[in-house]
């Protein structure tokens, strides 16, 4: 953000490669995140923005290159070290990834319980507040199961913050969403960045999202970061690439 | 050198295999001795494991004790031995049948429930949900599995054993018409603590075979509901086969400290 003199980094991604069932899916992605600001990252349906995520929390160990989380490397550490780097961070994923043998809100309550909280009256109400955040009050008692796709995601979203991690990665918060609940996320994702300065980078599709929420936009294309830099960079790019991307042409016949 | 290299591979790959069921035993004592012990889950996998698996145990237990009985006082009875029906079930019971056959149904019960558990949960991505909120997956679902088969298989295996020497004393006595003390007394006189020893100690292996071979089924799943389904039907294959196997070898080394025979 250009109002920090010295933005500090907080995630770094170098010459990350990546490859999944004989397909290259990264092939030298690099790429900084600051302190505190939003970064969107688009491109491409299958273009490799989930699995470019899940090695931002250590969940696939690239091939080479490395991830740096706070000046740590997490790239090679063992699972059990990695907890450590883990508690500080939360993710969405695309598929929300609830238990599904729990009711919503033991789901959202597990992170508490698992980090020893044990006053059932302090879970309860925390699990209240991050229910309503995500504008879902009141559906406690239900499976995961009877819930509509994207009332899933908005669970699993309470879930990632009810321990309000300081860097959240999210993928595709929005997508299936209707337009008002996902102008109340795109709000929430600025709310919590301002108010908490969570470092966020979001995974999405939706442009109008972006213009709202992102301070960086990187582009993900052909496994390389192709295009880094703000909005309004984006918006004046004469890269075909970018603009393809920004008005959503494809270039098939009619 | 084709069939060479084919059993050549195939022994590679079983033992790597089995290379990976004991990382996955390391993994769990590791979590263990990090204290990551969740009471609640443990208790949960005891009443699932233990308590539901009574019924089918009891069964079990009751009708092979009643049959072997049978068979065995068939034979006896033409040599005039009619009391060694007593000794000959109850020591086969407590060594072989009682322990084999629970873990036989535990596998097929049991096993399949936590290779299917598990791996449903590694192709829906809810492993990654849990590694992500920083909890190790061993931690959470090995363990507390681990250590109620620890508790849960011996006494099963004590039930099955002790209504397969029930059923056996009531058929022969109470109908086959075998003199009741002469069955008693051979059956105290014949089985002792040995007896008991190695039928619980094979209870316990059994049940560690078949959390590590279902855990590790599930674990490695792939590729949605057919893979879930594959490594179910695997667990309680490779599950089964192992008891059968182990058993052997257990019998053997077991019969050094806790010979058979008065
Ligand atoms: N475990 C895996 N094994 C093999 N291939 C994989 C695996 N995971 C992902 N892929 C492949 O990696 C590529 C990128 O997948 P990814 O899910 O990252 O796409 P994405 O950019 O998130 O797409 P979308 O916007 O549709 O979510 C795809 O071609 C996919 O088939
Ligand atoms: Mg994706």
């Amino acid at each position: 953000m250009s109002e920090h003199p010295l933005p500090q980094v907080v995630i770094q991604v170098e010459n990350l490669v990546q490859t999944l069932g004989g397909q290259e899916i990264l092939r030298g992605f690099s790429l900084n995140v600051y302190q505190g600001e939003t970064l969107v990252l688009l491109g491409r349906s299958g273009g490799g923005k989930s699995v470019f995520l899940r090695h931002l929390i250590g969940l696939l160990q690239p091939v080479s290159g490395t991830v740096t989380v706070d000046r740590e490397i997490i790239s090679g550490l063992p699972e059990r070290d990695l907890a450590r780097v883990r508690r500080s961070m939360g993710i969405l994923f695309q598929n929300g990834a609830l238990f599904d043998s729990m009711t919503v809100a033991d789901n959202v309550a597990f992170p508490l319980r698992e980090r020893g909280e044990t006053d059932e009256g302090i879970v309860t109400a925390k699990v209240e507040e991050a229910l309503q955040m995500v504008d879902l009050a009141g559906q406690q008692g239900k499976m995961p199961v009877n819930l509509s796709g994207g009332m899933r995601k908005r669970v699993a979203l309470a879930r990632a913050l009810i321990n309000q991690p300081r860097c959240m990665l999210y993928d595709e918060p929005t997508a299936g969403l209707d337009p008002i609940v996902a102008d109340s996320i795109d709000l929430l994702i600025r709310r919590l960045q301002r108010k908490l300065g969570v470092t966020s980078i979001v995974v999405t599709h939706d442009m109008k999202s972006t213009l709202t929420i992102a301070d960086h936009v990187a582009l993900l294309h052909e496994g390389r970061c192709y295009f880094y830099g703000t909005c309004d960079q984006l918006r004046a790019s004469t890269d075909p690439v970018i603009r393809d991307f920004v008005e959503g042409r494809s270039h098939d016949e009619p | 050198m084709a069939p060479a290299r084919y059993v050549g591979d195939l022994v590679f790959t079983f033992a790597r295999y089995l290379g990976d069921l004991a990382l996955l035993a390391a993994e769990t004592l590791h979590g263990i001795f990090r204290g990551e012990v969740r009471p609640q889950l443990v208790v949960q996998q005891i009443y699932e494991i233990g308590f539901r698996s009574q019924l089918v145990v009891l069964i079990t237990g009751a009708f092979t004790g009643a049959v072997f009985a049978t068979q065995t006082y068939f034979q006896f009875h033409r040599l005039q031995m009619d009391a060694a029906v007593g000794p000959v079930v109850s020591v086969s019971m407590f060594r072989e049948l009682g322990p084999v056959l629970c873990g036989l149904i535990v596998a097929g019960r049991v096993g399949a429930a936590m290779s299917a558990e598990i791996g449903t949960m590694k192709v829906t991505e809810q492993l990654d949900a849990l590694r992500a909120l920083a909890v190790h997956p061993v931690d959470y679902l090995v363990v507390p599995r681990f250590l109620a088969m620890l508790v849960s298989m011996p006494l099963l295996v004590a039930e099955c054993i002790g209504v397969g020497i029930l059923a056996a004393y009531l058929l022969t006595t109470q109908i086959l018409g075998v003199s009741e003390p002469y069955y008693v007394h051979n059956m105290l006189y014949f089985t002792g603590g040995r007896d008991v020893a190695m039928g619980l100690i094979k209870g316990m292996v059994f049940g560690i075979v078949i959390v590590f071979v279902s855990c590790h089924q599930g674990l490695n799943a792939r590729e949605g509901a057919v893979g879930v389904g594959r490594a179910t039907t695997e667990a309680v294959v490779i599950g089964s086969l192992f008891i059968l196997v182990v058993n052997f070898f257990l019998t053997m080394t077991l019969n050094i400290f806790f010979p058979a025979g008065k």
